[in-house]
């Protein structure tokens, strides 16, 4: 009783203090981002004072041809690359859970070698292959890279959701009259999806925000957004970047939003059958 | 009987070195309820796994109504597994599981519809047809488990302790629900337990498997009367073990000589001068304090155990030894120290064969025993 009693007037003691303090910490996170936001809608052209509401900047980034053209270009690589790294990844995770071989610890550590090793080093590595095997950098080149680095974030998501994975559930599919394929696509992708829509979510945002390894592989005419950007802040920050940078801000909200709901709605029509069995 | 629907022929199966199915011959009648039982680890689930095709043989032969199933994989044949974890589909409804294996044969819609819809029925399901297996209790599951491969119309259903996860009521209730619906559709069951009760019930067959090999198959009646091993007679059900010897075999049955008496039973096959088992149920022993013709073994009444329907008495033999017997709750008991015969109607005891190095286990017990009255 006595404890227990202490211990809530500790807890009421303290509250104040950590509101303050949790206050502090979202402050740090967010108030960067409140400033963009805000200054995007500032008729005046400098990030100081708050002069009035606008929306001409908005107006102005729509009618930014080369602006537009990147941010085009942004949506196509993280498109195609996602696509690509889902598939991979997925697949990935799933035969180093059901296949045993030699050097599969190798392998399947290997992984996270791409997740390690710093960003600059990548880019520089994809962009001497590149030129070595003569290919020159573009659009292609972008692709390819956004997989190599993304792909393996989408398999150690993927497998960490496979590794609880009943495996006589896909003996039931086969026993039922399933072949390999069917039962992977009725039995385990629905099951490991969860997973595999995190690791997409993370693959897109990966590749939408990407400035290094982009920098590298792009070629002239596939510039992508974080780059264009990136080339825009060298002259000042204007309002239309603050503009873009309040829409991508959006857009990776909506993205986290949807991918959540998404997954969900998925753990619960399943019941956290991986906990159970 | 006709044709076997399932014969395994001199079937092995060896993890790496470790060989834990041991040259199994086993044929499975049309129509029969068949029970593997045996201890955790003989290999009763490997033994359906490979039956279902989940699991590669070694070496010998499993044919299905006669073809050689050795290259047929699980999906291509015509046998269903209920699994002990009941593995349900956790992302589909009780209706979309049970219709998995029609979706996969391509059977059309609406049959698939009317079918579940019979389906549902069978298993007392009804109204439960959209839920999730998650909000579903573990006999409900069950049941969706067993509607699931039902509706395929095997030849043969699978079950590997299908019944392992439920309590004692819901498993008795089960138990006879099963045993119906098996009579009812006249397929073929090979069921895996290792609860005898629920062998000796449900079963037409039982056959008792230990380490890999198959000790007996029989009706549960003949399984638990006569016992063809010392394994046999000690797992199913209790059974008074004793070591014996064949003193003479005539006309009026063998007579055995053990440490502390003589006895006398029906039986063929023997010789004089073996070394044998003697198996007794406690409710075929009987005890008297007067002579009995041929029997004299004697021991001490050491305490009598009230379980119930029957009255269970514990008789230490001269060789310390002790037997267990039952007697109805309305027999009359003998005190606590009484010195009694010991003695069963001679068809009752069944007598099996030693194999080579029990007969050695056997003498060498002797010996020690009576190395340490020696010392004593
Ligand atoms: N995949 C495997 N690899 C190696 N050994 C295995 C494998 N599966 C089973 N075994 C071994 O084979 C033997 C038989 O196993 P099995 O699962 O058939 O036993 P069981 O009779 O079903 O036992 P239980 O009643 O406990 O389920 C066991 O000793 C087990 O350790
Ligand atoms: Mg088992």
């Amino acid at each position: 009783m006595d404890t227990k009693k202490l211990q809530k007037s500790e807890k009421a003691g303290f509250a104040p203090l950590s509101m303050l303090y949790a206050c502090l910490v979202y402050l740090f996170l967010y108030l960067p981002i409140a400033v963009v936001i805000a200054f995007s809608f500032n008729t005046s052209k400098t990030n100081i004072i708050f002069e009035g509401f606008t929306f001409e900047w908005y107006a102005k980034m729509f009618d930014n041809r080369q602006l537009m053209e990147s941010f085009q270009n942004t949506l196509i690589v993280a498109g195609v690359s996602t696509v690509f790294s889902l598939v991979l990844g997925t697949l990935c995770a799933v035969g180093l859970y059901k296949f045993e071989f030699k050097l599969k610890s190798l392998v399947s550590n290997s992984l996270y070698i791409p997740i390690a090793i710093p960003e600059i080093v990548f880019g520089i590595a994809m962009l001497v292959f590149f030129s070595s095997v003569h290919i020159s950098t573009g659009m292609f080149t972008l692709i390819v890279s956004h997989i190599t680095f993304s792909m393996p974030f989408v398999a150690i998501t993927v497998r960490s959701r496979v590794a609880g994975f009943d495996r006589s559930i896909e003996e039931a599919a086969k026993d039922l009259g399933a072949n390999e394929f069917r039962t992977f696509m009725r039995v385990t992708l629905p099951m490991i999806m969860p997973g595999v829509i995190s690791g997409g979510m993370l693959a897109l945002t990966m590749s939408l925000d990407d400035v290094v390894i982009s920098f590298f592989t792009a070629g002239p005419d596939s510039t992508t957004l974080p780059l264009k950007i990136l080339g825009m802040v060298k002259k000042g920050v204007s309002p239309d970047v603050n503009a873009l940078s309040t829409l991508m801000i959006l857009g990776t909200a909506v993205i986290m939003v949807i991918s959540q709901i998404a997954q969900n709605r998925l753990e619960q029509r399943q019941g956290g059958n991986n906990s159970e069995s | 009987m006709g044709e076997p629907i399932i014969r395994l022929v001199n079937v092995v199966k060896c993890y790496h070195e470790n060989q834990v199915v041991k040259k199994l011959n086993l044929d499975i009648q049309q129509g029969e309820f068949l029970t593997l039982l045996g201890p955790s680890g003989c290999g009763k689930t490997t033994t359906l796994r490979m039956i279902a095709g989940f699991e590669s043989v070694t070496e010998g032969q499993i044919y299905l109504e006669g073809n050689n199933v050795a290259d047929l994989k699980p999906n291509q044949r015509d046998v269903n597994t209920v699994f002990q974890n009941y593995a349900l589909f956790p992302h589909m409804t009780v209706e979309d599981n049970i219709a998995f294996g029609l979706v996969e044969k391509r059977v059309k819609k609406s049959e698939i519809k009317q079918r579940v819809a019979e389906m549902i029925k069978m298993v007392q399901l009804e109204g439960m047809e959209k839920r999730m297996p998650a909000q579903m209790s573990g006999g409900q599951k069950q049941r969706v488990a067993i509607a699931r491969a039902l509706i395929n119309n095997p030849r043969v259903l699978l079950l590997d302790e299908p019944l392992g996860a439920l309590d004692l009521k819901l498993r008795k209730q089960m138990q006879s629900e099963l045993k119906h619906l098996q009579k009812r559709l006249g397929i073929t069951f090979v069921f895996v337990t290792h609860d005898q009760e629920e062998a000796l019930t449900m079963s037409d067959r039982i056959a008792v498997m230990n380490g890999g090999v198959l000790e007996q198959i029989g009706t549960p009646r003949e399984i638990y009367n006569r016992p063809e091993t010392k394994f046999v007679a000690d797992f199913i059900g209790e059974s008074n073990v004793l070591d014996a010897y064949v003193t003479e075999v005539s006309e009026g049955g063998i007579h055995v000589k053990m440490e502390f008496g003589d006895a006398v039973l029906k039986a063929g096959g023997f010789v004089e001068e073996e070394m044998v088992y003697l198996c007794v149920r406690p409710e075929n022993l009987k005890m008297t304090k007067e002579a009995v013709p041929n029997f004299n073994i004697y021991g001490t009444v050491k305490e009598h155990i009230f379980i119930g329907s029957v009255c269970k008495t514990v008789v230490e033999l001269a060789s310390g030894l002790e037997v267990k017997m039952t007697s109805p709750q309305t027999d009359e008991l003998y005190a606590v120290g009484t010195r009694v015969n010991i003695y069963w109607r001679e068809d009752q005891g069944v007598i099996l064969h030693t194999k080579e190095e029990q007969l050695y286990n056997l003498i060498e017990n002797t010996v020690q025993i009576e190395g340490g009255m020696h010392e004593a």
